[in-house]
């Protein structure tokens, strides 16, 4: 079996074997969605309008900003990657490889609320389900790559809590997981989207549900797809095989370049 | 002449105004044992990790097999296996795991033949967080021989084994070279070196101090052997008496402890002495100077300076 196969196979089971993965992965998500099927709903019945969409974001944005950084940090702070490097593992793959694994954790937590909000939770089904499932994969890519640069330039498990959450409580706050973008104080509008989570509802709501945007979808595929790109260029070049053999290919502070896409998302809010 | 597989020449490694490595020259033929002797700090690791490719040097030329492992560490991965002194495995990967992993991305088919040999049979399905200092060094030797290199690098190999782990470990050594393996130690351990290598290289602040075979070093040392004798009476412990080619004297218990420049003419003179004194000798010990010793002498020699 080649290296990429054995690899892949190895982060798919760490994320279950692992507690605190597992835990991130599916009992948070799926715990969340669960409460808030009972009681968001009771509270708000017009959460069910979006409420598949809000919950897919929510579990992607947990597996992968949240719960992807920390053990990439602690394993090469554990000397990990030193093991891989000798033994000819390649830097995309330490990488690439629970990105893609996250993402598919991600993925199959997204299909069980897909498939049961309608039936447990009067949630609305999308209309294009091709572009659910576009939109889908979009945010799980960006939001992958954006936990890929959080674990690249983290120097610690606790740079790594802070960046992870300048990512997601705003992202609950003012994304409009919760509480609809439209229906946010108008100067608010810019902040969000600064977030790719607001991009990310934006086009489900246009796209894969054929309701009205406050954000324009296209220009909302744009940000999120560029901004995935330059997170998973700028993880790859500021990669670090071992933070105590100081050799990096550029300055950390590089990674602020992945904001650029959203500040022009943020210019272009009508 | 054997042919030479690795050479170092000149090599510097510089960290902030740490001189870590000083102009270390050295040539390692195949098969041979070599060993890089030297406290904590001296530059072991860092030639170690400059051959591995895993830091880069500030000087100098290295060459494994041909390769420069600085610019081509690629070419290396299959040349070389590492144990290094300090790295790790994921914490939830298991025995089993480990070896298919590795020996996927060398290309080779999994070594569990080695889990065997290394006493970890009974722990292929346990997880590496969940293993004993001693079982997570094994693993890492696992790992380093798995793919068959043709050189390989041990960094403290024995630290943290068991006796029963260290003779399996030296077993495995021998074996590899006479395989025509070539094994490059690192080592502050002098009784192991003295036994498992063939040449060593005495590091003292990042400098090579004295290069040769155990014996040669330990031959160009001061030239003394220990004479210790015990005997019932204790007369030599509680007498200050003088013999031939004693260069030093003093007391460890019930020992009298002699360094003399010439041992034979020392041991007769001793021994000539006990009987007229009617004093029954217990124990009677002559030993040539140790590799520790050498480098006690060369770690003060150098200290001085």
């Amino acid at each position: 079996m080649n290296g990429f196969v054995e690899h892949f196979s190895y982060e798919f089971k760490s994320g279950l074997r692992n507690p605190s993965l597992l835990l991130i992965n599916y009992l948070f998500p799926l715990g969340f969605y669960a409460m808030m099927g009972l009681i968001m709903t009771a509270i708000n019945p017009l959460f069910r309008a979006l409420m598949i969409p809000a919950m897919v974001i929510f579990t992607i944005v947990a597996s992968t900003v949240l719960g992807m950084p920390g053990p990439l940090v602690e394993a090469r702070e554990a000397g990990v990657f030193r093991s891989y490097r000798i033994n000819g593992v390649p830097a995309a793959s330490i990488l690439t490889i629970p990105a893609l694994t996250t993402g598919f954790h991600a993925l199959i937590s997204a299909a069980i609320i897909t498939v049961t909000a309608p039936v447990l939770f009067e949630g609305d089904m999308p209309v294009h389900l091709g572009a659910f499932v576009a939109i889908t994969l979009l945010t799980a890519f960006t939001c992958a790559s954006l936990g890929m640069l959080i674990s690249v330039i983290s120097t610690d498990s606790r740079a790594t809590i802070l960046w992870s959450q300048l990512i997601f409580l705003p992202s609950m706050l003012l994304g409009g997981l919760m509480v609809p973008l439209d229906a946010l104080p108008e100067r608010v509008h810019s902040f969000s989207a600064l977030l790719p989570v607001s991009h990310s509802m934006e086009l489900f709501t246009g796209w894969a549900y054929g309701r009205p945007t406050t954000l324009n979808p296209p220009v909302a595929a744009a940000v999120l797809a560029s901004s995935g790109l330059l997170a998973l260029a700028l993880s790859i070049v500021l990669f670090n095989w071992d933070t105590r053999n100081q050799t990096r290919r550029a300055h950390p502070l590089l990674a602020i370049l992945v904001v650029v896409p959203f500040a022009v998302g943020a210019l272009l809010v009508p | 002449m054997a042919e030479t597989v690795l050479s170092v020449t000149e090599l510097r490694k510089v960290y902030g105004d740490l001189l870590a490595v000083d102009q270390v020259s050295f040539r390692v033929s195949r098969g041979e044992i070599f060993g890089l002797l030297g406290p904590n700090g001296a530059g072991k690791t860092t030639i170690l990790e400059c051959l591995e490719g895993i830091r880069q040097a500030d000087g100098g030329t290295m060459e494994i097999m041909g390769i420069d492992p600085g610019r081509e560490p690629r070419k290396l991965r299959n040349l070389v296996g590492v144990q290094l002194q300090r790295s790790g495995l994921p914490a939830t990967m298991t025995v089993h795991e480990a070896l298919r992993f590795f020996c996927a991305y060398h290309g080779v088919a999994p070594r569990y033949d080695l889990v065997q040999r290394l006493g970890l049979a009974e722990k292929r399905t346990v997880q590496y967080q969940k293993l004993s200092t001693g079982q997570q060094r094994r693993l890492a030797l696992a790992l380093a021989i798995a793919h068959r290199p043709s050189v390989i690098f041990l960094d403290e190999p024995t630290a943290g084994l068991d006796v029963g782990s260290r003779v399996e470990l030296h077993t495995l050594m021998r074996e590899l070279q006479a395989e025509g393996t070539t094994l490059i130690m690192a080592t502050h351990d002098m009784a192991e070196a003295e036994k498992m290598t063939d040449r060593v290289a005495i590091l003292l602040q990042g400098k090579i101090v004295a290069t040769g075979s155990p014996t040669e070093l330990t031959a160009t040392g001061a030239g003394t052997t220990k004479v210790s004798v015990r005997s019932e009476d204790a007369l030599l412990v509680k007498d200050d008496r003088a013999f031939p080619a004693v260069d030093q004297r003093f007391i460890d218990e019930e020992y009298a402890v002699y360094y003399s420049t010439d041992p034979g003419p020392t041991v007769s003179a001793i021994l000539r002495y006990l009987e007229d004194q009617g004093d029954r000798l217990i124990d009677l010990r002559v030993e040539r100077p140790s590799l520790e010793e050498r480098f006690l002498e060369l770690t003060h020699r150098e200290g001085a300076q």
